[in-house]
């Protein structure tokens, strides 16, 4: 008989979505889907505002990453202009852009994911979450609190506050640093270093742990996108796209981020308010592609800090001979490898004397009517594109998130793991746990990513074809 | 110059013949809640923030704009005042489109310090969502209808300091705009100055200047007593 399984709310992740698995008349997975149920607008109500603004406004899409859209906004609002952005200025906002990376990171490592990872996937749902994470492994949780709270010191240090700071703007930031501030800095280094230490012997238990279930999270050929220097090393806030394939053939390189409409378009689906972006030279089929930390460091050559590429060679490892990493759950090795760049990267902006010129901030009126702007966010590329009139407002908004761009890939990953895990009519918690961890591997922000807010409990609904419902299971 | 008497919050105070209650009351160090008002320019009368009691009224009175008399019984705080002005308050956030988190003047605005200190923790009443645009036609300053509250600070300073006039208001009630000119964008306004008297002392983000971020627009409205000073006592300071 046929039954859709209905996962409604996704927990542990960032937004509101459900996960509906329909299963056919053998009880074998003919489709699975994840749905992105909220809804925002940022794309409309941004319309007839100064793009002065948006850097402050976007930032208010998201409280995890309120920084990504700020950098991109503001990025946007240096072409708008035109004109030059100080060269201390960009220092500054990769400074505060890698901070935002550690702090992002550290929450999905440890906080969203780490209760699955160290208490298992079928442990009781009950302690399976952060406070069960503090009860078992206090050293643990706390050592990647003050991970992420570093983080937030360094984009509090610059930006005032942690969440939505209004500092970068379009042609500069508002603020630099004082040399208590970096010293203040530098000299927690040390501890973040061991605790990025600990958490990457943790995640190498982890694939111990799992890895005869490793391959049914989300592993399957797909492109990559990223943006990498001009060297074709690692990069978070500036260079050219980069597009690879499942075989690691370069299909594009040294795009310009502005041109990304040539290599990027949207197919919508009616049971989702996220939308569906694809590679356009393949189509929305093959052109399927993954962006965030595994793409990122499946499209660059090399990290281009000594600790990070070291352990970069040994990621590389999973993937095979001159291939990507093709597994989803290598998401999470991946987020403490760029947690790793992004210390060394604090510690290299830091000490750079460029940080002490006192110009950052370009002043200019708009030169431009249009104005795109790409960074990297913890979650992927970023996409910021304005339009606007000779006063500078905005006439045409349009905000391609990461987690969009991944929306094929989750989709995928939640079929995979239902076929591996799902047979008959049962449903349990490991079960349920497993789905929504395909799901958490890519650290979605769904608040971002349909440009809304909010948090998630679950249920998940088996029913059969007639519509008649045979089990549930509820939780948050 | 005569003096008179009268009692305010119980205590017996003096003051000059033709003195408003609220200058009364301020030189007296008692704070009424002013938003329209501004030290230098002509009163309005028109937020009615700083209503009071008058023993003999049956209504509210704005302290603004009635005067002192001898032996007149004033109150400026009680329950029923400060509900009143809580709800004035909300009403003015309920009108336009006051969204505090993303405004220039976030952290600096008259509007946003009066309802922390009132203890507005929240509206009421339906906000009324108009669609309303902003203007950033000039080369140096932007007006946002969605953050003007009507007080006409930018008509007064604009027509009875600068004397440019400037800024004036069209339509009636809530549909009242401040336009400049005969309603033309600002950056083709023939009469204006651009000396900014206006930005500075406009209570909110309604008017900014240009190419200013989230809560990085600080007003100065005190220059206005240094120019009256100047203009009118000889009195020239910074």
């Amino acid at each position: 008989m046929a039954k859709t399984i209905t996962i409604e709310p996704v927990t542990r992740i960032e937004g509101h979505a459900k996960i509906s698995i329909q299963l056919d008349d053998a009880g074998k997975v003919a489709d699975a889907r994840f749905h992105v149920t909220e809804f925002r607008g940022f794309e409309k109500f941004c319309v007839g505002r100064s793009f002065w603004e948006m850097p402050g406004i976007t930032a208010r899409v998201c409280g995890i990453c309120p920084v990504s859209h700020l950098l991109a906004s503001s990025k946007a609002g240096d072409a708008i202009l035109g004109v030059r952005t100080p060269a201390p200025a960009v220092a500054l906002r990769r400074l505060m852009n890698h901070g935002q990376l550690v702090q992002s990171h550290a929450l999905s490592f440890f906080l969203l994911s780490g209760p699955d990872l160290v208490l298992g996937m079928d442990a009781d749902p009950a302690k399976r979450n952060m406070a069960g994470l503090i009860a078992e492994h206090p050293e643990l949780a706390r050592a990647g609190i003050r991970l992420r709270a570093f983080g937030q010191q360094v984009i509090r240090m610059l930006g005032d506050r942690s969440i939505h700071p209004s500092w970068a703007v379009p042609g500069g930031v508002r603020k630099s640093l004082s040399a208590e501030q970096k010293s203040e800095l530098l000299k927690q280094l040390p501890e973040m270093y061991t605790t990025v230490d600990m958490a990457l012997d943790l995640m190498k238990d982890a694939l111990d742990k799992f890895a005869d279930e490793i391959d049914a999270y989300g592993d399957f050929p797909s492109l990559y996108l990223g943006l990498v220097n001009e060297e074709g090393g690692l990069e978070h806030y500036d260079g050219k796209l980069r597009v690879i394939d499942s075989e690691g053939k370069i299909l594009e390189d040294g795009a310009a981020p502005e041109d990304y409409q040539e290599l990027i378009a949207e197919a919508e689906q009616p049971w989702s308010y996220l939308k569906f972006p694809y590679y356009k030279p393949l189509g929305p089929e093959k052109g399927m592609y993954r962006v965030g930390p595994l793409a990122r460091l499946n499209v660059c050559d090399f990290a281009g800090t000594p600790k990070a590429d070291r352990e970069l060679r040994q990621f590389r490892h999973y993937g095979g001979q001159g291939k990507p990493v093709s597994g989803s759950f290598y998401y999470h090795y991946a987020r403490l490898i760029e947690i790793l760049f992004s210390l060394e990267k604090i510690e290299e902006i830091l000490a750079d004397e460029i940080l002490i010129d006192h110009h950052i901030r370009s002043q200019a009126g708009v030169n431009q009517n249009v104005g795109i702007g790409v960074s990297e966010a913890p979650r992927g590329t970023l996409f910021h594109h304005y339009k606007v009139d000779d006063n500078g407002i905005l006439e045409d908004v349009n905000l391609i998130i990461a987690t969009g761009q991944n929306n094929s890939a989750m989709n995928r990953t939640v079929k995979q793991i239902a076929e591996r895990f799902i047979s008959g009519n049962k449903l349990d918690q490991g079960l349920l746990n497993r789905v929504e961890h395909g799901i958490r591997a890519f650290d979605p922000c769904l608040s971002c990513s349909t440009h809304e807010a909010g948090r998630m409990p679950m249920q998940v609904q088996l029913f059969s074809a007639a519509g008649e419902l045979i089990d549930e299971v509820q939780r948050g | 110059m005569p003096v008179i008497t009268l009692t305010i919050n119980d205590e017996l105070v003096s003051a000059r013949t033709g003195q408003s209650i609220l200058e009364a009351t301020r030189d007296h160090g008692i704070q009424i809640p002013t938003l329209c008002h501004l030290d230098g320019l002509s009163t309005r009368g028109g937020c009615r923030l700083c209503l009071v009691e008058v023993a003999g009224s049956s209504r509210l009175l704005p302290a603004c704009t009635t005067e002192a008399t001898e032996g007149m019984v004033v109150t400026t705080h009680n329950d029923k005042i400060d509900r009143y002005r809580k709800m004035i308050l909300e009403l003015t956030f309920a009108e336009r489109n006051h969204t505090c988190a993303v405004c220039v003047s976030n952290e600096h605005c008259e509007l946003q310090t009066l309802a922390a200190e009132l203890g507005m923790d929240h509206v009421r009443y339906d906000y009324l969502n108009p669609e309303l645009d902003m203007d950033t036609s000039h080369e140096r300053f932007g007006v946002d209808h969605n953050r003007c509250l009507l007080c006409l600070r930018c008509v007064r300073v604009c027509d009875e300091v600068e004397g440019a006039h400037t800024w004036d208001v069209k339509g009636r009630g809530i549909n009242s705009r401040v336009i400049t000119d005969l309603n033309c964008p600002w950056g083709q306004s023939e009469s204006c100055t651009e000396c900014g008297k206006c930005v500075e002392v406009c209570p909110t983000g309604a008017l900014f200047d240009k190419g200013v971020a989230v809560g990085e627009m600080k007003k100065e409205a005190r220059f206005l007593r240094r120019i009256l000073d100047g203009r009118e006592k000889n009195q020239w300071r910074r």
